[in-house]
């Protein structure tokens, strides 16, 4: 009986030789990460008794979910910090600006394929677009990785999706990631790992790829996994050139005979795009049953939706035309900001009148750059809509791919791109 | 011995973002502010009238979403040690066991009780009677009850750290 991509990853991880679902192992990661939480997290280090992490060098933190600081407290918070980050000399530190934890630490090319990264972000499941085990943990669980390089799991069953032919013009891959979520609901990966195969993913942009496992999270995936190709090698050669020392990497596939719990195809050839209505972010409708929805402020941004190929498909909706409704437009990393600053992306957004901010989260969770009003309803290229999420329990999120997300800032409703992508 | 809880009754899917609002993540640190705002985009009347003893009763993926520990800890200090729900989100999960909060998987108990009402759970027979029927406490894997009964993954590792048994 053959093992699944989970139980190869978490063996390696583990030091054993082979894993089987059910085992409950500890695992050592290549890459543990937080970010705004990480005051907190030390707070928790220092009751347990630690002195000094134990893998610095493994450690990243990034500031993004409240970056730059919005009031007194985020900064103080901020400061304690970059404190920290000295006195244990942590291996990696993003300051505020430089982007999202997922993607900069994609970017960087800080965690490879067949390796394990933990992070204090339930979308660490991003991770799986690398080839990579990325699991999410909670504060008390980051701590105890800093104190002593190691955390518990039980090694999860496996589920299977095949993802076959070929995206018609307009369907994303968000529109994948909405459909599975769609017709499996928010339940539906019951915290098990999520493993994708067929032919349609060579076919899917480099850049596009993340979304469909960063969704995964709100599929309740434990983790998700891509199997890595030659696009997914050339990325990482490319970034990893400047990086010093460079760890070599074994890809990791699941065997042909591996057992998963179940399987399920999506011939992407008959997807069309979706919008995830409120308040859940598997609530996905055809986009023609929700046109005509007023909205008030559209976001595009985030982990999920904020990468370069989202920003050139909003320019390409909204070149030369003017937004009718507030539309706040937040790139995933500097990186991506700098790639739409060149190519004239940037210039098509802010023309529009689209309103750009510091790399980082955003408004997603809440904290600032764009909280809507309470009867407002804001379309968003993120991944949760769940009520409350974007700071007001009274306002309503939809989620859609970003040429919808771009349509709705034209019109002030739910519109088809089709019309202005002619 | 077994014990008697009044519970507050939830249904399915109940996400971390009306558990503890992602707004109050990096600012709120004491216990006194973090239950403040427990549960407030859901029943506003929790947060004020929770008493020690109470246990959570809910449906399906009790706290999806984030994988903010304070959708926990909210609960914790107001005094809720027990959390029952036909199935949790694996994070959540996770985080209960080590905030030594016991999760309970138990399908059903939502739809035959109310907030206000009483249930009794029994350790030793690993039951918990309600409505007139009795449900079974799923076992734990010896790890994982070694970290609940410590009290929580910090305890634990204190313990250990104060023993000098790591290499910190």
């Amino acid at each position: 009986m053959g093992y699944t991509f989970a139980e190869k990853a978490l063996a390696r991880a583990a030091g054993v030789a082979v894993a089987r679902a059910g085992d409950v192992l500890d695992i050592q990661p290549d890459v543990i990460f937080s970010h705004d939480n990480s005051a907190a997290i030390r707070r928790i280090f220092e009751q347990i008794g630690a002195h000094a992490i134990r893998y610095p060098e493994r450690v990243v933190i990034t500031l993004d979910h409240a970056a730059p600081a919005p009031t007194t407290q985020h900064a103080q918070n901020h400061a304690e910090i970059r404190a920290w980050v000295a006195q244990q000399q942590i291996g990696h530190f993003f300051e505020i600006g430089r982007g999202i934890c997922h993607q900069v630490i994609s970017e960087s090319a800080l965690i490879l394929p067949g390796e394990t990264i933990f992070g204090a972000d339930s979308h660490t499941t991003h991770f799986g677009w690398l080839g990579a085990f990325g699991m999410g943990v909670g504060r008390t669980e980051l701590a105890a990785l800093w104190a002593t390089g190691e955390l518990w799991l039980r090694v999860p069953e496996a589920i299977r999706i095949t993802l076959t032919g070929s995206l018609p013009a307009g369907v994303t891959a968000k529109d994948i990631a909405l459909s599975i979520l769609a017709r499996l609901t928010v339940t539906g990966a019951a915290y098990r790992s999520v493993e994708f195969g067929g032919d349609a993913l060579g076919a899917l942009p480099i850049d596009e790829r993340p979304v469909i496992p960063n969704m995964m999270a709100e599929f309740g995936a434990m983790n998700a996994y891509f199997p890595p190709d030659q696009a997914t090698f050339d990325y990482l050669s490319l970034r990893r050139a400047n990086a010093s020392p460079q760890r070599d990497y074994t890809p990791l596939y699941p065997d042909v005979d591996a057992v998963y719990a179940e399987h399920h195809g999506f011939d992407v050839s008959t997807l069309e795009p979706l919008v995830a209505l409120p308040h859940q972010p598997d609530q996905g409708v055809p986009l023609r049953e929700a046109i005509g929805q007023p909205i008030q402020q559209v976001f595009i941004g985030t982990c999920t939706g904020g990468r370069y190929s989202d920003l050139a498909a909003a320019a390409k909706v909204l070149k030369g035309r003017t937004v009718k409704v507030r539309t706040i437009v937040i790139p995933a990393s500097r990186e991506v900001l700098l790639q739409a600053a060149q190519t004239g992306v940037l210039a098509d957004l802010v023309e529009a009148g689209a309103a750009i901010s510091t790399p980082g989260c955003g408004p997603c969770m809440g904290n600032h750059m764009g909280i809507p009003a309470p009867n407002e309803a804001t379309i968003s290229t993120g991944s949760r809509n769940f009520r409350g999420r974007m700071g007001t329990p009274e306002s309503s999120v939809y989620l859609a791919n970003p040429y919808v997300a771009a349509a709705a800032a034209l019109t002030g409703n739910i519109a088809h791109p089709e019309e202005f992508l002619a | 011995m077994s014990t008697l809880h009044r519970v507050w009754v939830y249904g399915d899917n109940v996400n971390t973002d009306v558990i503890f609002p992602g707004k109050y993540t990096y600012t709120l640190t004491q216990p006194e502010q973090i239950k403040a705002h427990a549960l407030e985009d859901l029943d506003p009347a929790f947060a004020a009238a929770a008493q020690p003893g109470d246990v959570i009763v809910a449906g399906v993926n009790w706290g999806c979403g984030s994988s903010r520990e304070q959708a926990v800890t909210c609960l914790k200090w107001s005094g809720v040690g027990v959390i029952i729900a036909a199935s949790f989100s694996g994070l959540y999960f996770r985080n209960c066991i080590n905030q030594g909060i016991h999760p309970i998987v138990c399908a059903g108990l939502n739809t035959c009780l109310k907030t206000g009402d009483s249930l009794e759970i029994d350790p030793e027979a690993r039951v918990i009677i309600a409505a007139g029927q009795t449900f079974p406490i799923p076992p734990l894997s010896p790890s994982v009850q070694a970290i609940l009964d410590a009290g929580g993954l910090a305890p634990m590792l204190r313990q250990r750290f104060a023993e000098g048994q790591t290499n910190a």
